[in-house]
């Protein structure tokens, strides 16, 4: 099966480029990448292909991307399956220019043990149409008391150890958490932040914590608990990624570790980079996440910070919750918020504001979550599984969260505008998505 | 009337000439009430539903009462013993009471913002009567009025608002409202419960509390919030009554007329002076609880009026 991408701007995030080219599909991966506008007839014959083997896709000079690789996704299986399925989820993500999904163990129960990773990994080979590279938990329930069995986890397909949202209060237990990882070179995903001052937080303190009368964290417990972790790396040498750096507060630690030697990346999500704290006026519970939105000042600099590399990663944070998980005061709702189809779109908004350009935005949604969890894809390059979308940076829409594909539709974004659309998604050169 | 809110859910949304509207009203509430025959129909026909999530019995007390002179058929309902144990969502209970079509709907919640969700799914006019540390508008009406009868002006004072600011809704309602009416506002009380934001609503803040009642002409007290603490605020109740306790010789430090507020109820020897809170030259305690019914009467009256010309317009 051969397919050519033609008349396509290419956004190549490894060579920080955005050029009009061509893209030659074959088997399922990419077998060459044109850069210089040549015809579609010429490019087949400098590769040996007959024109009556190749199917031609026309771009129309639309850009195309290494699809998306979303680190840290929810699909709510098992458990909680009215909220989100691997089918559900694999539509929405297909339809987000999300090639592959790296899904979180927080589920109810916990995946912390091979048992229901195989559970999980038979599902979501079962249901969906994208790439899916399960996480497991790193302590058993996700509980911070005991490890799982992380060797066996690996040997069953775990790309990366996490307790999500539950930080590992106990530091003797992270440590050697973090020194047994190292041995077996597992990925250790962390979320930095203070818990005992975090406890309860559904707001970042400030005048409009105040204002509205929510209990509160100080922006100052994520450099705390990222302070913690880096000195735990200091002793441990682990391979450890904060899953999402928030603050301005948090990123000269975050520089200093990286200077050192550490093998540390850190990741933010999009709700972080497109939303600050006074979006939640009203006491609108989908803007509730977790951390907390924050100021208008942290925004900028996390995503000057993404800009400059120092956060290497983009994540959707997808995590759904049904309506009577939000229909509640702000306090009581749930916090997060599904973006599979969002983070495309919302990361376009960067761009629109000139404040990250294309090439940037698939460093940090592609080719740098594929880097750190050892993939080939993420890259627009020979060789590389042709995981693709194609997409219109530029076309504007209002979003309508009832048209969102996932089961859950808490999407902070609904009526707002947007700019900029995935027309078509592929993974090993299969259309998994087409716009109608 | 220069009053156009469907509901009263806190003073914020609230303009300077329509806390003024309420006032006004207010005052002639107040003589209605000082009448042997203290009655008026301006509500009858209207139902009045009393919703209360948490404790209460002096604000619950004062709706019910200003309910009834107004001639409402008024109803209580103690919420955190019924449903919500059952474990039904404030949205069902909402359905619930919709399906009664109460007119007023006067509600009491631990959680900040949750009268503003309720208000989105009801058919009648809300009125918050405190949500978690969020507002509490009719007290800082009533607080108002208070200050406005006794000082004969609302603008240009000093005004000391003293102690538990952090889990306050009665001075987040009360500093957005003289705020909103030119007053100097300080803020006294230790840092643990003053939080340092408070200084971005215009607010001065001291943790000396004799160099913030300098010279101020009302002192507004606050009870300490024991149960909305999750503990270690202040070391102790008696190193508190020592440094932040309104007792004569801190009071000195204010002008010679200033008076005293409290929004009740008051832990005597805590943040306040028993003396002090029963010497009636300069506490008005009692008389804010007098203000309090009053200003009620007037916020459920402009509401019912609004709520009535609506009606009116759908069915014409």
């Amino acid at each position: 099966m051969t397919t050519l991408f033609t008349n396509a701007r290419l956004i190549d995030p490894e060579a920080g480029t955005e050029t009009p080219g061509a893209v030659l599909v074959r088997n399922g991966r990419i077998a060459a990448v044109e850069k210089n506008a040549a015809s579609p007839e010429q490019l087949l014959a400098a590769h040996g292909v007959k024109p009556e083997e190749a199917a031609i896709q026309d771009c129309g000079g639309k850009c195309l991307a290494p699809g998306i690789v979303d680190i840290g996704v929810k699909v709510c299986e098992p458990g909680e399956r009215h909220k989100e399925s691997y089918k559900s989820a694999g539509l929405a993500a297909a339809a987000g220019g999300v090639t592959t999904i790296v899904t979180r163990p927080d589920t109810a129960p916990a995946i912390d043990s091979p048992e229901t990773l195989e559970f999980v990994t038979r599902r979501a080979q079962a249901d969906t149409p994208v790439n899916v590279l399960p996480m497991a938990a790193l302590t058993k329930g996700r509980e911070g008391r005991e490890m799982t069995e992380i060797g066996f986890l690996m040997d069953a397909g775990a790309v990366a150890f996490s307790d999500c949202d539950h930080v590992v209060a106990n530091t003797k237990v992270f440590q050697r958490a973090l020194t047994y990882a190292r041995s077996c070179g597992a990925l250790v995903i962390a979320h930095p932040q203070e818990p005992v001052l975090s406890k309860g937080a559904a707001a970042t303190s400030g005048k409009f914590a105040a204002l509205y009368g929510l209990p509160a964290v100080s922006p100052m417990a994520e450099r705390m608990g990222l302070d913690r972790d880096i000195a735990l790396l200091e002793m441990t040498g682990a391979r450890y990624h904060a899953d999402q750096i928030t603050t301005a507060r948090a990123l000269p630690a975050l520089e200093r570790a990286k200077a050192n030697g550490l093998d540390i990346t850190a990741g933010t999500s999009i709700h972080h980079l497109t939303l600050n704290e006074l979006d939640v006026a009203g006491y609108r519970s989908f803007f509730k996440v977790k951390p907390p939105l924050r100021s208008e000042d942290d925004r900028l600099a996390v995503v000057e910070a993404v800009r400059s590399g120092l956060i290497d990663i983009i994540s959707s944070m997808h995590t759904p919750q049904d309506e009577e998980s939000k229909r509640l005061p702000f306090e009581e709702a749930a916090a997060g918020a599904v973006a599979l189809e969002t983070l495309l779109p919302a990361a376009l908004r960067l761009y629109h504001a000139e404040l990250l350009d294309l090439p940037a935005l698939f460093r940090a949604m592609s080719l740098n979550p594929a880097k750190r969890l050892g993939l080939e894809g993420g890259r627009l390059e020979a060789g590389a599984p042709a995981d693709l979308v194609l997409f219109d940076a530029d076309v504007p829409f209002v979003l309508d969260r009832f048209k969102l594909r996932s089961k859950s539709q808490n999407t902070p974004y609904d009526g707002q505008r947007m700019q900029g659309r995935v027309e078509a998604t592929f993974v090993a050169g299969e259309p998994v998505y087409r716009r109608d | 009337m220069s009053f156009e809110h469907r509901h009263l859910l806190g003073i914020e949304p609230l303009k300077p000439h329509e806390i003024t509207a309420i006032l006004d009203l207010a005052d002639d509430y107040v003589a209605l009430n000082r009448r042997p025959e203290k009655h008026s129909d301006v509500l009858a026909g209207l139902t009045q539903i009393n919703m209360f999530f948490e404790n209460s019995t002096r604000t619950q007390a004062s709706f019910e009462l200003a309910g009834k002179r107004l001639g409402a058929d008024v109803m209580n309902m103690a919420m955190q013993a019924s449903s919500i144990k059952k474990g039904e969502t404030l949205i069902d209970t909402a359905m619930t009471l919709n399906a009664m079509h109460p007119d007023l709907l006067v509600v009491r919640h631990p959680h900040s913002g949750a009268v503003d969700l309720l208000a989105q799914k009801v058919n009648c006019a809300v009125l918050n009567a405190g949500d978690g540390k969020h507002e509490h508008p009719t007290q800082a009406l009533l607080d108002a009025l208070t200050i406005r009868r006794s000082k004969g002006r609302l603008h240009r004072l000093n005004i000391a608002i003293c102690g538990d600011i952090a889990h306050s809704r009665v001075a987040r309602s009360n500093l957005i409202l003289l705020g909103k009416m030119e007053n100097r506002i300080r803020l006294i009380g230790p840092p643990t419960l003053v939080p340092g934001q408070f200084a971005e609503f215009g607010a001065e803040i001291y943790d000396d509390m004799r160099e913030g009642l300098k010279d101020v002409d009302v002192v507004m007290m606050l009870r300490l919030q024991k149960e909305r603490m999750d503990g270690g605020f202040i070391p102790s109740e008696r190193e508190y009554y020592h440094r932040y306790g309104l007792d004569a010789d801190k009071l000195a430090q204010a002008k010679p007329d200033a008076i005293v507020m409290h929004p009740g109820p008051m832990n005597r020897g805590v943040e306040i002076d028993g003396t002090l809170a029963d010497d009636i030259n300069r506490s008005v305690i009692q008389e804010q609880v007098e203000m309090g019914v009053a200003v009620r009467m007037a916020a459920m009256d402009l509401l019912a009026r609004n709520l009535r010309a609506e009606r009116q317009a759908k069915a014409g």
